[in-house]
């Protein structure tokens, strides 16, 4: 949201609230001054319009006891099975394969250290962002290129057992890439290589058909710039210019002069977690499960999702749905006992003599008693009299 | 009234020691054998009377208790060597490598055992699990040098799952115990046994306790034959091997012999325990099946926990197939008579339905609204017969429960399975019916997902007066209307309810009086005043509005005009609702259908749901009504088009074929340029497709020009009653394309799909193109790739399930302790705050208007129009 509305009309409507004695989140503020300004209401409208929002406000709100883990987990849950199983899927960008619906969807839950497919999009800041000469040699700094993506010929030798490179230099130009760079990279790599000017030799340390074969291998995928865990990147102009990546690297790309910080954003939320914090990275999960959902036509509304990202994000680290994280972590021995690994948790809980203080709902169930949820959360409590008569 | 109810506060876990075994023991077992020829239970044997008994005519020798009432004794069998509890070997192995192997004190100095015990112990404080301390407490003790006695350190490996290595020599269960006995208790606590309630060395067996034959019973079969429980077929074996082991090992025999019967016992314990232990081959039953174990008892979906402890088998319930029935309420389940008859409800006598109770005890249990028993003041529960009720009538009196028939009103919870959501179970009001399928009105099909295919459902009777007042309130239909998932209706009409509408309201359709009053008559409307003129189907749906109703919408017949001509559209898209009035556009699915009914979901949300309800069940009798005057069917005719628009599509499709063939050259040829970040092939099938998919929407676009609102399968998918105008131009037009792993079909032979194709070729036919349409019929490759295409998609819904089911089950798991306090904070069951406050602004998105509190539009145009 960016600054169209004015702070003193924000102010303006806090008073009226305050007066009213409406107690609004902050978004509610924002979208009624939104609406003074968009519908140019008199005072004495704005007044009865926060009567009315405070009215349905209290109507709306969640009741106390409410089992609001179960439904969001459901409401999440449910459209799974509508969803579609197919893993790739063109997300926006035709050239880049993405993981979507149900796959995507328990990458996410699961919290996975190494997502099947990271992308990111990079964002420049005002002054770079429709410099298509600085985007273009960016994009060349950061995607991986090979020296196979700059030769113009290339051939083995098996006469004189050794293979010839010679580059491409318009190819290096049109890459913006640094011949210099590029053949003190080869010299690192390969010791036993004799540059003359654009020509590479290499030559085998053994003097085999198949090691010969090997180096020719190896010395075409030799990398010659990119950042890592980056492979392929696509330029594109939407309203400005954007760069999409196969492969992610937040912490590195957000150290790269001209790009926004605030806009550039990668699909790896262990990524964002490291870089970024965990507030950034239950924000990060709380956009890509939308997204995804989004994406195949399901409507859930933001507040389960929330409650799942904050259920995974509460300890401070991200962890997983399921028995390796949260589940797993529960205090209640027969909680665990029942969700899986049922024979484990029962003999830890054994020598270390645990205690189950029943205060979980399956624990309940187990043993028979009310569960502390909903209309079983409260109680009658009797206040005798205490003047004697 | 029920005595006091104890509440269970805690539940302590510890490990037994041999002492605790023997203590609990009420008889020793040596004998191996179960029964003798008499077929009386032996003295000493695994079916000893003391440990409980089965058959209610014989009493327990231990507590005197008839069967049924006596849950059984424990016994014990004393082991002639140690052996390890499988369960233990790992914790086993990393105790001893954490400790010395001369002195048995653990391997860290007595300031580092101090810092671990204070971490531990603040682990425990905060309520966290304490194995992340006890892992670090592994690790830092291995040293190779005792910092007690200074001793070196031989290595300990652990074959799984019970060998203990010492160097290269093996420990006999005898040595672990020993060395396990030197640990002391601080040494211990730091290891993650708590020497409150466990000593390393009990985990070693001594003594093994045997259950009760309460937990082992014997099942005898129709031939008279006894079969044993799997467990007492496992303790037969550890005896006999036990006393082979004692004798052996008294009479003096050879080293090698007793270390081969210690073995071997070792290997039925460890069986009897956990019979998928690996590394241990499974014990197997006579017929070759392995035996079900102690842990494979609890284990799992089939466990003790997931399907005894965590779920019930429950009285007062049924199942049977469903129907529809649209002239009951959505509130309404049809039951069958003779489920009525077999459930009951509980009903307390008193003076004000003593008279009532007794009409029900003199029609007996056959007839219907009847009872099936009476509970008297001593508790005794007294089945009521044809012959005996009037007996029982006489002794009836206040106070007696007499457990009365299910009768139209009564308040029962009904299910479908998978139950995704809580709309898969709600409450509903039973209306007792003929025949004997539940009956259900097709509003509530959506939340149920059920169709009428063969599906079944079960019902729950509520037993209690709080559960039936609990269920009253918060489970009834009609206050699951609006999904928690969206805020928005999933409760809403389907099918011919939504084209009933349509047909009941679009412009043209007019009734004369007598007739439109027939229909109202059928709808069970009031009875509005005569106007002696034509009544048009919009003033007769406008009776069901409330009011004071204002709204505008596009409707789902919209045609997406690039200009809108709201109020003079002339396609009946626009609807204008005023003071209750539907000026203009015609009813639809966006009207009340599941999902998306806007007119539902605003008399919802400002009317309440007792409105809403009862908006639903006046309007799909209105539209049912509607429907059966105006009439509608469907065959393959309405997917006739004439020769002529066939010839366009024909010819559309080969020019795009021949686009296709165009593109193939090109890339032959090598003229064709690579996208960004493609290679030449991807570019190519990409291009394709987009060709193919083109002309397959050009030809449906062709096909449709020729179908106008007249036509009855038209009406079905432009109103959202039924499929859509892609399936009817598949039907007319062109398939399209069979898509497999989401590309073209490239698989089968070497090189090609089908051998009817050369090598490589890359055409629209060669890759699964189906030209013709469902109408045409499909020639033989087009109908194996259609086939193709078609197997993917069921092999993927099975798969689908599966997983989402999982996931599911994992969210629901991690989430369900959840709970909002008064003050408005989210916390966990250990009082965790997740959330200050729920969603951020504390909405219950059941009760939102599409996850808003407030439409602020809508509240100021209302603000204005007054």
């Amino acid at each position: 949201m960016e600054e169209i509305i004015d702070k003193k009309i924000i102010e303006k409507v806090e008073k009226v609230a305050k007066k009213k004695k409406a107690d609004f989140p902050e978004s509610y503020i924002y979208d009624i001054a939104e609406a003074y300004v968009r519908r140019e209401l008199s005072d004495r409208e704005l007044e009865k319009l926060i009567i009315k929002v405070r009215k349905a406000y209290e109507r709306a709100r969640v009741e106390s006891g409410e089992a609001v883990g179960t439904v969001a987990a459901q409401s999440v849950g449910e459209p799974g099975t509508q969803m579609t199983m197919r893993t790739f899927h063109y997300a926006g960008v035709a050239e880049l394969n993405v993981t979507l619906g149900l796959p995507r969807l328990i990458e996410i839950v699961d919290a996975r250290k190494k997502i099947s497919t990271p992308t990111m999009a990079i964002y420049f800041d005002d002054d770079h962002k429709d410099d298509e000469e600085f985007v273009k040699k960016l994009a060349n700094r950061i995607g991986k290129s090979t020296l196979n993506d700059i030769l113009k010929d290339f051939y083995i030798n098996y006469a004189e057992m050794k293979v010839e490179a010679v580059l491409d230099e318009e190819k290096i130009e049109d890459k913006r890439l640094d011949l210099k760079e590029i053949l003190a990279n080869v010299e690192k790599a390969f010791k036993r290589s004799d540059i003359k000017e654009s020509t590479i030799v290499f030559e085998p340390a053994k003097q085999t058909i198949r090691e010969l074969r090997l180096l020719a291998d190896k010395g075409r995928d030799l990398q010659i710039s990119g950042i890592k865990n980056i492979g392929k990147v696509i330029i594109r102009r939407e309203d400005e210019w954007i760069i999409h990546t196969e492969g992610s690297n937040l912490g590195d790309i957000l150290k790269i002069d001209g790009v926004d910080e605030v806009r550039t954003t990668t699909n790896d939320i262990h990524e964002i977690e490291t870089v970024l914090g965990i507030e950034a990275a239950r924000n990060a999960i709380i956009n890509e499960a939308l997204r995804t959902l989004e994406e195949q036509g399901l409507s859930v509304d933001v507040r389960h999702i929330m409650l799942v990202a904050d259920m995974m994000t509460s300890e401070g680290v991200v962890r997983s749905i399921g028995r390796h994280g949260i589940s797993g972590e529960k205090a209640s021995v027969l909680a665990r006992a029942a969700f899986e690994e049922t024979g484990k948790h029962l003999l830890r809980a054994s020598i270390r003599g645990e205690v189950d203080k029943l205060t979980g709902i399956i624990e309940n169930i187990i043993i028979g008693q009310p569960i502390p949820l909903g209309t079983g959360s409260v109680g009658v409590v009797m206040k005798p009299n205490k003047s004697k008569k | 009234m029920k005595g006091i109810i104890k509440q269970i506060s805690q539940i302590n876990f510890g490990l037994m020691s041999p002492e605790d075994i023997r203590k609990m023991s009420v008889t020793q077992i040596e004998t191996p054998d179960t029964y003798d020829e008499d077929g009386y239970p032996i003295e000493n044997g695994l079916m000893d009377p003391h440990l409980g008994v089965i058959d209610p005519s014989l009493r327990c020798r231990a507590c005197g208790a008839k069967g049924g009432e006596c849950q059984g004794h424990f016994g014990s069998i004393n082991l002639a060597r140690p052996v390890i509890h499988v369960g233990f070997g790992d914790t086993i192995h990393k105790i001893l490598r954490s400790t010395c192997n001369t002195c048995g004190r653990i391997l860290l100095t007595d300031t580092e055992v101090e810092d671990f015990r204070a971490r531990i112990d603040a682990l425990k404080e905060n309520d966290e699990g304490i194995n992340e301390g006890i892992k670090e407490v592994y690790s830092a003790a291995r040293r190779d040098k005792c910092p007690h006695c200074d001793e070196e350190q031989e290595d300990i490996k652990i074959d799984k799952p019970i060998s203990i290595i010492e160097g290269n020599y093996k420990l006999t269960p005898s040595e672990v115990r020993e060395k396990l006995e030197k640990i002391t208790d601080g040494d211990a606590y730091v290891l993650g046994v708590n020497p409150e309630v466990a000593r390393p060395e009990w985990m070693v067996l001594t003594v093994l306790p045997v259950p009760p034959v309460t937990v082992r019973p014997s099942i005898t079969l129709e031939t008279g034959e006894r079969s044993e429980d799997d467990l007492t077929h496992k303790l037969v074996d550890i005896l006999r091997i036990n006393q082979r082991l004692l004798e052996n090992m008294e009479a003096g025999a050879p080293q090698l012999i007793v270390e081969d019967l210690w073995e071997l016992l070792q290997y039925h314990v460890t069986t009897y325990f956990d019979n998928e232990a690996s590394g241990v081959p499974p014990a197997r039953h006579r017929s070759g099946r392995p035996l079900k174990t102690l842990a494979q008892r609890l284990k799992g979906k089939e466990g003790r926990f997931r399907s005894n402890l965590s779920g019930k088998r429950v009285n007062f319930s049924a199942r049977t197939v469903i129907s529809p029935d649209p002239n009951i309420s959505i509130n309404e389940v049809g039951v069958p008579e003779m489920i009525a008859k077999e459930v009951t409800v509980p009903v307390h006598v008193n003076d004000w339905n003593i008279e009532k109770m007794k009409e029900h005890v003199m029609n007996g249990p056959n007839a219907h609204p009847g009872a099936n028993y009476v509970i008297r003041l001593d508790g005794r529960k007294i089945r009521v017969y044809d012959e005996t009720k009037e007996a029982i009538l006489e002794m009836l009196e206040p106070g007696f429960i007499v457990e009365r028939h299910l009768k139209d009103g009564d308040i029962v919870l009904f299910n479908r399975q998978p139950s995704l959501h809580r709309m898969s179970m709600m409450a509903h009001e039973v209306k007792v019916l003929p025949y004997k399928t539940f009956r259900l009105n097709l509003c509530v099909c959506p939340p149920y997902n059920a169709d009428f295919d063969g599906d079944e459902m079960n019902m729950h009777v509520f037993q209690t007066d709080e559960s039936r007042a609990e269920a009253k309130s918060l489970m009834r239909v009609q206050e699951h209307i609006l999904s928690p998932r969206f805020g928005g209706p999933i409760i809403g009409a389907i099918h011919d309810h939504i084209s009933g509408a349509y047909l009941l309201t679009r412009t043209g359709s007019i009734f004369t009086e007598e007739k439109a009053f027939q229909l109202i008559r059928k709808a069970k409307l009031p009875i509005p005043k005569r106007k002696n003129k034509d009544w048009t189907g919009k003033e007769l749906f406008s009776l069901l509005l409330p009011e004071n109703l204002n709204m505008q919408y596009k409707a789902e017949i919209c045609q997406k005009c690039d200009e809108c001509m709201l109020k003079e559209c002339e396609h009946d898209a626009y609807v204008v609702i005023e003071d209750g009035q539907l000026i203009s556009g015609a009813m639809d699915e966006k009207t009340y259908g599941s999902f998306s009914g806007k007119i539902l979901d605003t008399i919802m949300k400002e009317y309440g749901s007792d409105e809403a309800r009862k908006f639903l069940d006046a309007s799909t009798d209105l539209a049912i009504s509607g429907i059966m005057k105006a009439g509608i069917t469907t065959s393959t005719n309405d997917e006739e088009i004439p020769e002529e628009a066939k010839q366009r599509i024909e010819a559309h499709l080969d020019s795009a074929e021949a686009k296709v063939d165009k593109l193939v050259e090109a890339y032959e040829n090598e003229e064709l340029e690579a996208l960004p970040g493609r290679s030449l092939e991807e570019t190519l099938e990409m291009k394709i497709m987009q060709v193919l998919g083109e002309a397959r929407d050009k030809s449906g676009e062709i096909a449709e020009s020729y179908f106008g609102m007249d036509n009855h399968s038209v009406i079905m998918a432009t109103t959202g009653a039924r499929a859509s105008m892609l399936n009817l131009t598949q039907i007319t037009a062109c398939v399209g394309q069979q898509s497999v792993r989401g590309g073209r079909i490239d698989r089968g032979y070497i090189e090609r799909t089908l051998p009817h194709f050369k090598k490589n070729e890359l055409g629209a036919k060669a890759r699964g193109f189906v030209h013709s349409s469902y109408k045409e019929g499909l020639d033989p490759i087009e109908f194996f790739f259609h086939a193709m295409g078609g197997r993917e998609g069921l092999v993927d819904t099975a798969i689908r399930t599966a997983q989402s089911g999982y996931m599911q089950r994992r969210l629901v798991n991690a989430l369900q302790d959840l709970n909002v306090r008064e003050s408005g904070l989210v916390t966990d069951n250990r009082g965790m705050v997740i959330q200050t406050m729920f969603g951020e602004d504390g909405v219950d998105p059941a009760k939102s208007d599409y996850g808003k509190a407030a439409d602020l539009d809508k509240i100021i145009d209302e603000m204005r129009v007054k």
